[in-house]
């Protein structure tokens, strides 16, 4: 099959996050200002504020898969197999070389390897210690082939590399592979497992970006004049993606169509984001979609709550939408979850999906006190807000190294 | 430590690497992987964990002395009871 320029819908949406294990759980606690921030012991750190999720792993995996697997693998394989039940589509009998496994990660293998070093530190540092697993728990792969494996799927499984901006990537990915024939159903999105390494905690508070607050529910609190920094999260949200006319010709329910995107690159520094980019980043993708700026109704924004970050997302925000979008709604899932990483952009989105149907837009909680500089026309702040148009959904997630990305999903419409 | 206490100590670690299987109707006789869904990589958990729980170490070329559990028994009472009578 060649080049295919169809319409690319999601079809089926499974996920993981720090307060639901369901798109209708995940939904309403966004709807009620339920956050899923929690105390979690960090080796060697102690006790920080994190996200953690709790789905039943032995829900879809035999004890042994938990016991060779990864975490990461794990949330994959529980979002994967939510996906296609959530799809009702008849997976077993399509073909598995015609499906397609794309799983953004921000990063995979410090959990596993700093297991591996502190397993052989008990044991003199001998690595006649060191697991002969751990070349398959880190091989940057893992997360995707676990799910192969799982399933049986033939086809292209790999992860999608691209710190914070993964997830969207995933989705970016597999439309396009749709689009050029590579494969006929694609399960996509993003993945984190980061909560398992004190590394990522440990370089973020040496970065000083690690939120801290006596109550954890309230440690994530982008915009916020007191954000103090970053929430570190687990999370997976994977969808299920198909042309068009294969999604109608099984009578498959339609959550949206992927309108258009952009990802590219800051090129200016290894960890300072960069508006200028992020709105050309924003741009661009409105462009693709073939829509003008308001035309979009909820912007759901990266903001991470770094003292500097947020207020140069916000400055893209303005940079693009200014005054003159009277529908343009902005919000944050962060403020709940706090930042799950590789799977952040996938979960932010599938928590605005509803929007679609029930018209409203979830708001950002946590804002006490406004920062000024955060101030955006149509923020909606620790109330969710009922709106006369929600057809049309843009969700930028950024990463380090400078890699920006904003996907645009709209309401599908025959 | 007797034969028996040994095939134990290897059921005990199997329990751990099978954590899905039924053990209770293992035969001594019969080859585990003939047995057991065992993979080559659950066998190398075998070997590390006969390193890491009891000090044993097995060399690659006596793998094939761990086919069953009786001639695990046969190959690593003797280990066992050495490493006991050196503490």
């Amino acid at each position: 099959m060649g080049m295919n320029l169809s319409r690319i819908v999601i079809t089926g949406v499974g996920l993981t996050a720090p307060n639901g294990n369901s798109l209708g759980e995940f939904r309403s606690h966004l709807l009620n200002g339920v956050a899923g921030v929690e105390w979690v012991e960090v080796r060697y750190m102690g006790r920080l504020p994190a996200g953690v999720c709790h789905f039943d792993p032995l829900r879809y995996q035999k004890k042994k898969e938990l016991r060779v697997g990864t975490r990461a693998g794990s949330i994959s394989i529980y979002c994967a197999r939510e996906a296609l039940a959530d799809s009702g589509a008849d997976f077993e009998a399509r073909p598995k070389d015609r499906v397609g496994i794309y799983i953004g990660c921000t990063e995979h293998g410090n959990v596993e390897t700093e297991n591996e070093i502190y397993a052989i530190s008990k044991f003199g540092y001998d690595t006649r210690f060191w697991s002969h697993y751990h070349n398959p728990r880190t091989v940057a792969n893992n997360p995707a082939g676990e799910v192969s494996l799982h399933l049986g799927v033939t086809g292209p499984a790999y992860t999608i590399g691209a710190a914070c901006a993964a997830g969207n990537l995933g989705l970016i990915h597999a439309a396009q592979m749709l689009r050029l024939g590579e494969v006929d159903f694609a399960i996509c999105g993003g993945v984190s497992e980061s909560v398992h390494t004190f590394g990522i905690f440990a370089g973020f508070k040496s970065q000083g970006a690690l939120a801290s607050h006596p109550d954890p529910r309230r440690a994530s609190r982008p915009f916020d004049k007191a954000r103090n920094g970053i929430v570190v999260s687990e999370g997976g949200c994977l969808y299920t993606l198909e042309r068009l006319e294969d999604a109608l010709a099984r009578g498959a329910r339609i959550y949206g169509e992927i309108a258009g995107y952009c990802v590219n690159s800051d090129a200016s520094d290894y960890v300072l984001p960069n508006p200028t980019r992020q709105a050309e980043c924003i741009r661009r993708a409105v462009a693709h979609a073939g829509l003008e700026p308001k035309d979009i109704h909820i912007v759901n924004t990266h903001a991470t709550a770094t003292p500097q970050g947020d207020i140069q997302e916000c400055e893209a925000i303005r940079a693009v939408f200014g005054e003159g979008c009277p529908d343009t709604w902005v919000n944050n899932t962060k403020s709940f979850i706090g930042h799950c990483m590789g799977a952040a952009g996938a979960l932010e989105l599938a928590g605005n999906l509803p929007s679609f149907s029930d018209k409203v837009v979830h708001p950002t909680i946590n804002v006490d006190d406004l920062d000024p500089l955060c101030s955006l026309p149509g923020l909606v702040l620790n109330l969710p807000k009922s709106v006369a148009k929600a057809d049309t959904i843009l969700n930028n997630s950024f990463g380090m190294l400078g890699i920006n990305s904003t996907l645009i999903v709209r309401r599908y419409v025959a | 430590m007797t034969k028996d206490e040994c095939k134990n100590a290897v059921i005990a670690i199997i329990s751990d690497i099978a954590p899905d299987e039924d053990l209770s109707t293992l035969k001594p006789d019969v080859r585990l992987r003939d047995q057991l869904q065992l993979d080559s990589m659950d066998f190398l958990d075998i070997v590390m964990e006969l390193r890491k729980r009891h000090g044993i170490e097995v060399p690659e070329a006596d793998y094939p002395k761990l086919a069953s559990l009786d001639s695990c028994a046969e190959y690593l009472t003797p280990k066992f009871n050495s490493l006991a009578a050196k503490s």
